[in-house]
């Protein structure tokens, strides 16, 4: 007989069996007697953040930049409720997660008892599972399931609530043997059917307009997937575009790479994706973002949707070909199959002189200004003075977001992490320490706005006492930018509520927290302001105050089709009919 | 500017999942967060070590929505199998309902009349009341909460579907 561990021990030793070697986490009460079995050992690394949400998302952090699920540790009650926004995040873009939160003892359950808070039922729609571990016993294989859970099939977060009294029960805890964790009801189709892939080498073969439209599956499904994916638009021909989630999964020096596609997308790749004859879905969703006017959406097209989520496949957009699997192994069964068969490599002329026609657009493009910094041109610059060093980008949610997106350019997976689903402003911070955690030595930078980084501002703390370089490099432009945009274009430039007042010296900021802060201001001084950044070994806020009032484009307006993209040359402004106000 | 109307198809569903605290909530919460309509839901363990329920549901959307509700359904961990009855073809629902009738005289009459017609069985009666169960098709039980109502019906109580897909096979 084994000898019996306490809950918070074992869920220690099931945490180190499972590999894990760091936590981002907050003491509370109703996790102290995990808190002190955490002291009591050396194995596992704790980052102690200043408010729950910021553990969340630098475990998001974490897990999208090394592959690697995300653990995060919080209290009860509101330990819990401050880390739903980061743990409903992780949810919508796939982030592998495990979260441990503390409860009150069982016998405390359903009192109303002090911070404590219905944690299950509040997290119960923003998990991919969660667990009240109500014994001892159970808890180790309800954490080996957790953790099976949350990195298999599409990735997402998982909740273990664990009350304070079965911390200190004791019960033994054994390592489930290989084969062992999971459920029965727990099901996930990796392999596709190998007929739905001749189906689709098919209709690949005898497009004459294909498309690959890829997403953040495809970066889920491992480095080895961005390789394959690289095969298969080799072979065949295919231009690629991608979603927000799914950029570096595919070069953006490739002459095949249209950029990413949908609301803030390239002309190109919208153009293309309505004019293709056929479009091939990997790892994306047809979010409404991508889609924009549903009965327009690349009209005369046939779509092959691979997803490892039965449930996305026909819920927005229908498809004539549906594959169910590993979106790397379905693409690795394609690249084969297409081998096999000897398809010669599709050239695509007639296509490509198209495409060539939408690029000369130049929908990237934007004005040229002597007299303020154009937000464009600032990531641009910062791209230049940092892509040979292949720096890890975060970024927050808003204009600055989408200008990243647009101008900085990556060349391979897990260097991107941005908030895409649930568009969480005060992401970018937190996810760069977990990041600059996982890769000690990466250059991570979060391209900020003013607005989204005093939202989780607090955890520049952390990254000063873990001596963690990070590099957050502001587009301060004094205006919650994107909110102000559509109030440009929608509302008769009626900018209720989205002026940025009061803003603090963002210098004086990032020295009172021991960080160093430069301030940019024109033009000439960008480029050493940014090679002032980088010669800092350690963390440094960049305040670079950019034209107030630019905008973002290309874009699609909500509800407008693919072909209806607003540049930056033809430039609207005005109101717009309630239809249009009423969607997101 | 107005919400334009779809068509609606009802379906019932039966779902098995594992015997655990909250599913029911897992699966009644995933209706309400996707907006999914629910016109009915039953539920209880089948199997002999009580590890398994079978949940019925009766739904109603459009084809793309009742797709979307299987497939999320699919796709709770607890859940084992979700099989669209009224998709797989004949199938046999049933429900029960204990339907309280008060009146006195002639209307006592009419109402045990009507009772033998729909094969309802008294359970209890008092000189002023009869409680009558019956069982069969939704469409039956609203039949006969419609005469009832008429008659006196004062309260009814519904078990929501059970149904099950004919022949020899298990789901």
């Amino acid at each position: 007989m084994a000898t019996e561990k306490s809950g918070a021990e074992i869920l220690i030793e099931a945490l180190c069996d499972l590999g894990v070697d760091v936590v981002f986490g907050y003491p509370g009460g109703a996790v102290l007697p995990i808190y002190d079995a955490l002291f009591k050992q050396k194995r596992i690394r704790h980052i102690l953040v200043r408010q729950e949400g910021g553990a969340a998302h630098a475990a998001e952090g974490y897990a999208r930049s090394t592959g690697k699920p995300g653990v995060v540790l919080v209290t009860s009650g509101p330990g819990a409720t401050n880390a739903v926004t980061g743990i409903a995040d992780a949810l919508m873009d796939s982030i592998p997660m495990v979260i441990i939160t503390g409860q009150v003892p069982t016998q405390l359950i359903g009192t109303d008892a002090f911070q404590e808070a219905d944690t299950i039922g509040i997290t119960r729609h923003c998990t991919k599972h969660n667990y009240l571990v109500k014994d001892p016993a159970k808890l180790g294989d309800v954490i080996h399931e957790a953790f099976h859970i949350a990195t298999t099939g599409r990735p997402g977060p998982v909740l273990i609530d664990l009350p304070k009294n079965v911390q200190i029960a004791t019960a033994t805890y054994k390592k489930p043997g290989v084969g062992t964790v999971g459920r029965k009801a727990y099901r996930v189709q990796v392999k596709p059917e190998q007929a739905q892939i001749e189906e689709a080498i098919a209709m690949i073969a005898a497009a004459k307009r294909p498309i690959l439209y890829t997403g953040g599956g495809v970066i889920n499904a491992g480095p080895g997937a961005s390789q394959i994916l690289r095969e298969l638009a080799r072979i065949t021909g295919a231009p690629v575009t991608s979603t927000l989630m799914g950029l570096g999964a595919f070069p953006a020096s490739s002459p095949q790479w249209l950029g990413m596609l949908g609301m803030h997308g390239t002309y190109e790749a919208n153009w293309a994706m309505n004019q293709a004859d056929l479009v091939v879905a990997l790892g994306a969703r047809f979010d409404d973002r991508v889609t924009g006017r549903l009965d327009a959406f690349a009209p005369n097209s046939k779509k092959i949707h691979v997803d490892i989520d039965r449930s996305s496949i026909n819920k927005v957009v229908r498809v004539d070909l549906g594959i169910v699997a590993d979106v790397g192994r379905a693409m690795e069964d394609m690249v084969k199959l297409w081998k096999a068969r000897a398809y010669p490599p599709a050239t695509h002329t007639a296509w490509y002189e198209q495409i060539d026609g939408w690029r000369a657009k130049k929908s990237l493009a934007f004005p040229d200004s002597t007299r303020e910094i154009m937000p464009q041109l600032a990531i641009r610059r910062l791209w230049e003075a940092t892509n040979a060093r292949k720096p890890i980008i975060s970024t927050e949610v808003g204009q600055h977001q989408m200008w990243a997106a647009q101008h900085f350019d990556f060349e391979q997976p897990n260097k991107w992490l941005t908030s895409g689903g649930l568009g969480t402003m005060g992401y970018g911070l937190p996810a760069a320490i977990g990041a600059q955690v996982g890769n000690p030595n990466a250059l991570v930078i979060d391209i900020a706005g003013e607005a989204s980084i005093l939202m989780n501002i607090q955890e520049m703390a952390t990254a000063t006492q873990y001596r963690l370089p990070v590099k957050v490099f502001i587009l301060n432009n004094e205006y919650m930018g994107m909110v102000r945009q559509w109030q440009e274009l929608t509302y008769s430039s009626r900018y209720s509520e989205s002026y940025s007042d009061s803003l603090p010296d963002f210098v004086k900021l990032a020295e009172s927290f021991g960080w160093k802060g430069i301030r940019i201001d024109t033009v000439s001084e960008l480029d050493d302001g940014i090679a002032d950044m980088l010669a800092h070994d350690g963390p440094v806020m960049v305040d670079c105050r950019v034209a107030k009032l630019a905008n973002c484009f290309p874009m699609i307006p909500s509800g407008a089709s693919h072909t209806d993209m607003i540049l930056q040359s033809d430039q609207v402004s005005g109101e717009m009919d309630d239809e249009a106000k009423a969607l997101v | 500017m107005h919400i334009k109307p779809e068509t609606i198809e009802r379906h019932t569903l039966s779902v098995t999942v594992d015997n655990e605290a909250g599913v029911l909530a897992r699966i009644a919460g995933l209706f309400t967060a996707r907006g999914y309509n629910i016109e009915s839901l039953t539920v209880a363990d089948v199997t002999e070590d009580e590890t398994i329920s079978r949940i019925t549901i009766v739904t109603s959307g459009t084809p793309e929505v009742i797709d979307q509700v299987v497939a999320q359904l699919d796709r709770l961990v607890p859940v084992h199998r979700v099989t669209d009855l009224t998709e797989l073809g004949p199938h046999v629902e049933r429900e029960l309902a204990l339907v309280k009738v008060a009146g006195t005289g002639e209307h006592r009459i009419e109402a045990l009349r009507l009772a033998e017609v729909y094969r309802a069985h008294v359970i209890d009666a008092t000189t002023s009341s009869f409680i009558f169960e019956v069982t069969g098709g939704s469409e039956k039980i609203d039949k006969f909460l419609e005469l009832m109502r008429e008659i006196g019906l004062v309260e009814v109580a519904r078990t929501g579907v059970a149904a099950m897909a004919r022949g020899k096979e298990a789901l």
